[in-house]
């Protein structure tokens, strides 16, 4: 198939017409209303469905409940709509229905602004809704990448009966890119034997639930998801990096960031710096290892996000207190540029060479 | 020997929970008997709210989804809108249904949703331990109303039946009682007549059914029937308010 021109926000929703999702239940919200916009004139064309919901609330457990039936499903927000969705999304994890997120972050915290971050790091990766549940969190750095993970996600959906969020920022759906829309590598997908469709009288009742009441149900219910988690770990964590063996000073950074971050790599390269680039692909289950095969030599770590500081705690975590780790971002809408992320890695160089 | 009665086969051989004299059971056995005779509990898909009833999906013997707290209409019409041909319905409270789940409720009337509801008014929280709800009558005492609800502080009770059938997209609005067996029939007539106007592709129907709650009112059996006889029928009103007729 030929390259198409598209803007990041209608990608998704083609890519996910293209994954075979029928369904998608949204309210309006900056910077993301292309997508439902999108959905609502193309959704109808291939005998799916579009609802606006009367809320982000009302959005989410309709989507649980057409997952629940059966449904490839998904929905969108940006940020504070995005935590209004944190009640249902722990419900869909609680009784393991797959469905597609995606959030569109924008400027916190409470109504925050319009304009693009990566403020909703913690939200996303810790949880954000109540209980001990994961999800594998995907962070596209442009809009291709973005197209293959929406297309995939489905199926890793599909594949762990788990929610798979995209996490964007607001200026990754509003970008405009040339992209392909490939078909993935196949997966295994079980059956949905567990979908309530209606018994039609030849089995007992499938029943789609989140609470167990017996403390030893709920335990065991906890152990399993927590097996599952597990086998994510294993095999769903991505990462891209580049030259992190040979590194003085390795940046990480993901999603439109690390681009940033590119570009100042390359800048630097040319004036003598060895710089190297940790991109985590997903920010759950995230590339802990990637950072053992940095230079044992390296100065730092630097980490640069649209935000005060989130996705620093799990590099901390990964290091384990081999490397410094330092941290530059800006937040509020504003981003970071090449020459501020020169600064910082010039710093820990030591000062211009 | 003939059988002259026997438990209906829309709800699962199962012990509930339901206190004594707690007037869930009937409403689910006129639920169960509904579908039956409807014949529609194979294709049936419900819907339990949190609550007293929110062990109701292992209660009917259909297929079933448990929703969060108030957000079954929502749950509903995700499912409703995958399966069009499938009967979906919702089965809450009035702690769910009338407080927290008031948005999705008359939204989903509102887009005139092909599901049907059966909300169970008994005007207390029942599973939290007999906390006030929008619904509970003036000068009646809650574990959070413990001098009796005053409408300076809470307001008066709201009339969810008469509120919905101001939306154009609830075609059938009907309240009932389970107090009596002569109420008790006109109930099953209405929770039929309701579903019919589901399988009949006309929209959103709704049967609120007032319910008794002795463990919270701290009354026996006999005393809670004829308190909502008393109380709530005078504040809460029987009849239909909507009819597809009606409606255009």
């Amino acid at each position: 198939m030929a390259k198409v021109l598209m803007k990041g926000n209608e990608a998704i929703g083609a890519a996910a017409i293209a994954a075979g999702c029928k369904y998608f239940f949204g309210y309006p919200i900056t910077p993301q209303s292309e997508l439902p916009e999108y959905m609502s004139r193309e959704l109808p064309k291939v005998g799916g469905v579009f609802l606006q919901a009367e809320s982000e609330v009302a959005a989410i457990n309709m989507v649980y409940g057409a997952a629940g039936a059966g449904a490839r499903v998904m929905t969108s927000s940006s940020s504070p709509g995005m935590s209004l969705k944190q009640e249902g999304i722990s419900y869909i994890a609680g009784a393991e229905l797959p469905c597609l997120l995606v959030n569109i972050m924008r400027g916190g915290p409470g109504l925050g602004s319009i304009q693009p971050s990566q403020t909703d790091y913690f939200q996303a990766t810790r949880g954000g809704g109540n209980g001990d549940y994961r999800m594998v969190v995907f962070a596209p750095a442009d809009v291709q990448e973005l197209v293959d993970l929406i297309i995939e996600g489905f199926d890793i959906a599909d594949q762990y009966r788990n929610p798979v969020m995209i996490l964007g920022d607001g200026m990754i759906g509003q970008m405009m890119e040339p992209v392909e829309f490939k078909t993935p590598a196949k997966r295994d997908l079980p059956e949905k034997d567990w979908a309530t469709v209606g018994t039609g009288g030849n089995r007992k009742p499938n029943i789609v639930n989140s609470l167990y009441i017996a403390p030893e149900d709920l335990e065991a219910h906890n152990i399993k998801l927590q097996a599952k988690y597990e086998l994510m770990r294993q095999n769903e964590s991505r990462v891209e990096s580049y030259n992190i063996e040979d590194a003085d000073v390795v940046i990480a950074a993901y999603g439109t960031t690390a681009r940033i971050a590119k570009t100042a790599i390359s800048k630097l390269e040319k004036e003598g710096y060895k710089v190297g680039l940790i991109r985590p692909i997903t920010l759950w289950p995230y590339p802990y290892d990637e950072f053992k095969k940095v230079n044992p030599n390296c100065k730092g770590i630097l980490t640069v996000e649209m935000n005060n500081g989130q996705m620093v705690d799990d590099v901390k975590i990964a290091v384990e207190g081999k490397f410094p780790v330092s941290f530059y971002g800006r937040t509020g809408g504003m981003v970071p540029t090449p020459d501020a992320i020169i600064e910082h890695v010039k710093k820990i160089c030591g000062g211009e060479k | 020997m003939t059988i002259v009665f026997e438990k209906t086969k829309g709800l699962t051989d199962v012990q509930t929970h339901y206190c004594p004299g707690c007037t869930h059971g009937i409403i689910h056995r006129l639920v169960g008997e509904a579908m039956v005779e409807l014949g529609i509990l194979e294709n049936a898909i419900g819907v339990a709210p949190v609550g007293c009833s929110v062990f109701a999906y292992n209660y009917f013997n259909c297929d079933m989804q448990q929703a969060a707290h108030g957000r079954a209409p929502a749950v509903a019409t995700g499912i409703k809108r995958v399966h069009p041909e499938n009967f979906v319905f919702t089965y809450q409270g009035d702690g769910d249904l009338a407080s927290i789940g008031t948005a999705e409720i008359v939204h989903a009337a509102h887009r005139g949703e092909k599901i049907s509801t059966i909300f169970v008014n008994n005007a207390i929280y029942g599973m939290t331990g007999g906390q006030m709800a929008p619904t509970t009558l003036i000068g009646q005492k809650a574990t959070t109303a413990p001098l009796g609800r005053t409408e300076e502080h809470s307001g008066r009770p709201i009339r969810i039946s008469e509120m919905l059938a101001t939306i154009h997209g609830a075609k059938f609005v009907e309240r009932v009682a389970v107090n009596t067996p002569a109420n008790i029939r006109k109930a099953k007539k209405a929770i039929i007549e309701c579903f019919k106007i589901q399988l009949e592709g006309k929209g959103f129907g709704i049967v609120e059914v007032l319910s008794t709650c002795p463990t919270n009112w701290g009354m026996t059996a006999p005393e809670s029937m004829k308190w909502l006889e008393e109380n709530m029928i005078p504040y809460y009103p029987l009849g239909n308010f909507r009819r597809p007729e009606e409606v255009e």
